[in-house]
């Protein structure tokens, strides 16, 4: 069976063409995705993936607010059911130009698996997806 | 002369209704209080007698009913997530014409089983997962009904991959079961036409006998739906029209009762401004509402507490009651009907603010969202501003000498812009309680039942 991906822009943010994009890539890569696009709080990224039972949250952000929209989004998962469920965030997360080890650094103590800079392409995290699911 | 036959088994009146096919009129329109607690058939036989005696020699070829009677149609709805599949059993469940009386989310406990079981649902309808999501729930969910709740049928619309294992659970213990399609088969998608269709089905079955009417099943040709979804069929009939008969498009229906008020629309709901924004789990096309705490009667106390004493004051401002004292009165005195220009105005009153606050429940809701780019809008629920006609029906509409009034309390506000309701709707008025009979007989004459709507319902 397909494994299902939630998708989605989280906080107030509307940018809406790399989410498009990342939908068609994964889609194309045989995942099932569960798009809830953009203006997505935390609570929207997890009721989508318990009722569909999703394998990993894609999270994404672009307007520089993605640190603060991200915290707490591991333990509200791990509250919410969803244990072992992969965690991967892009983007612009942080504000200006910041080292990125750093802010990798900082996603990953926040919980999540895989932390991707601006501009990295949809193969990548196709890619460590496989990997991490195991197929 | 042959005519078509309509009845409605009403809580409080059963209600007949002749129409002469041939020339697609009402003949007559006759009442009587629900026996229910002898035998339905003796409210039917005294409006029979009366409908006899209104016209003598009327044969009827046919006899078709709705019931509200006995309580109506109780319902619980059982989901996963609360704001997604839990809420779209509810919205599934309100749609076929029921009360729900509990809505249950995640796996259920021994303690929610004996809550479920001391509000004596007729029907149990159990989702939970999308199509090839999550299975656990619903199946924790099953074998606890199974297990715990043995004589309630249940409607199963959850996860498809789920049913297997349920069937399975459902036979072995003799559970009165039916499996049908998910209403949310995919992520805030809304699929609430077969959960519908099956619920309807279980009540024609199986409820109709358990409410001491099966009498009634030997004379007439069968009670085919609880009475709110014939209502709900009529306004859908009504929007849409036939192959060979035009709608009148997009409405909303405002049913004033004693102890709820229901609201009922028909439309997309799409937005209609630009640069909105819709966010949420997807809107039922022909969608109900009830408001329990929102009534002429049975609820006019729990309207005080609901809305506060000072929006009932805002519509009667020069009143001599103490309002809290007042709604107590009608809540203990079900039967009283206004004689006085005082007590008319104070029922005019409670019903505005019964129509203003449930077409708010009702209507989608825009929000300002603030964010880097600037403020954009989201809108959550349906956005009704295009809506074409308001249609009133319920005694305090009808009665009224000025329903126009009442209506328009349910009309898009400025002091409140955020709640999407009707800017400028033709107002109609159900004036001779033909819309539930209306829906009725549009399951077998749509054609003839959408004519004689467009005749009869009249503008204010």
């Amino acid at each position: 069976m397909k494994k299902k991906i939630v998708l989605g822009v989280i906080g107030a943010d509307c940018h809406a063409v790399g989410n498009k994009v990342l939908d068609f890539a994964l889609t194309e890569a045989g995942f099932e995705v569960v798009n809830i696009g953009v203006l997505s709080s935390q609570e929207d990224f997890i009721n989508a993936a318990i009722e569909t039972d999703a394998s990993a949250i894609i999270v994404s952000s672009l307007y520089g607010h993605g640190e603060i929209d991200c915290r707490g989004l591991r333990e509200k998962c791990e509250e919410a059911g969803l244990k072992d469920i992969l965690l991967y965030a892009g983007g612009n997360l942080v504000v200006g130009k910041q080292d990125w080890e750093p802010v990798r650094k900082r996603f990953q103590e926040m919980g999540f698996d895989r932390v991707y800079p601006p501009g990295t392409p949809p193969e990548v995290d196709i890619e460590h997806l496989k990997e991490d699911l195991k197929i | 002369m042959n005519a078509l036959l309509l009845i409605d088994f009403g809580s409080t009146y059963t209600k007949l209704t002749a129409v002469d096919m041939k020339k697609e009129e009402i003949i007559a329109n006759t009442k009587s209080l629900t026996t229910v607690q002898s035998d339905i058939m003796i409210g039917f036989q005294n409006a029979y007698h009366q409908i006899k005696e209104k016209c003598k020699d009327i044969y009827f070829d046919e006899i078709l009913a709705c019931s509200s009677a006995a309580g109506g149609l109780k319902m619980v709805a059982v989901g996963l997530v609360p704001e997604l599949t839990a809420e779209a059993a509810k919205r599934a469940a309100l749609g076929a014409g029921s009360r729900v009386l509990g809505v249950y989310s995640h796996e259920l406990t021994q303690r929610e089983i004996k809550a479920m079981i001391q509000q004596t649902p007729d029907i149990i309808l159990l989702a939970g997962g999308t199509d090839g999501g999550n299975k656990d729930c619903i199946i924790h969910n099953a074998k606890m009904i199974a297990k715990y709740i043995k004589n309630v049928p249940v409607v199963v619309s959850g996860n498809i991959k789920a049913s297997d294992e349920i069937e399975e659970i459902f036979k072995e213990n003799h559970i009165y079961y039916e499996i049908t399609d998910n209403v949310m088969p995919k992520l805030n998608k809304l699929n609430v036409e077969p959960a519908r269709e099956a619920i309807r089905q279980i009540f024609m079955k199986k409820i109709v006998e358990a409410k001491g009417m099966k009498s009634a099943e030997s004379m007439i040709n069968g009670i085919l739906m609880p009475t709110p979804a014939a209502v709900l069929n009529a306004a859908k009939i009504l929007a849409d029209g036939t192959n060979t008969e035009e709608g009148i498009g997009d409405l909303i229906v405002i049913d004033i009762g004693g102890a709820t008020t229901d609201i009922h629309s028909i439309a997309e709901g799409e937005p209609t401004k630009p640069g909105v924004m819709k966010i949420g789990l997807e809107e039922p096309y022909a969608k109900r509402t009830v408001e329990g705490d929102l009534g002429m009667r049975v609820s006019a106390e729990s309207l005080c507490h609901s809305v506060s004493s000072k929006k009932i004051m805002k519509f009667v401002p020069n009143t001599k009651y103490n309002i809290e004292e007042r709604c107590k009165y009608l809540t203990q005195n079900v039967n009283e009907i206004p004689n006085t220009l005082e007590e008319i105005e104070f029922d005019e009153a409670l019903s505005m603010v019964a129509t203003e606050v449930a077409m708010e429940r009702h209507v989608g809701v825009i929000e300002d969202v603030y964010t880097p780019m600037g403020k954009i809008y989201s809108q959550v629920g349906k956005d009704l501003l295009d809506a074409k006609y308001v249609i009133g029906t319920g005694g305090v509409l009808v009665h009224s000498k000025n329903p126009s009034k009442i209506l328009r309390a349910g009309l898009y506000n400025e002091e409140n812009p955020r709640y999407l309701k009707p800017t400028d709707p033709k107002l109609l008025i159900d004036k001779d309680y033909i819309l539930s009979s209306m829906g009725l007989m549009a399951e077998k004459y749509p054609d003839i039942a959408i004519r004689i709507l467009k005749k009869n319902l009249s503008n204010v």
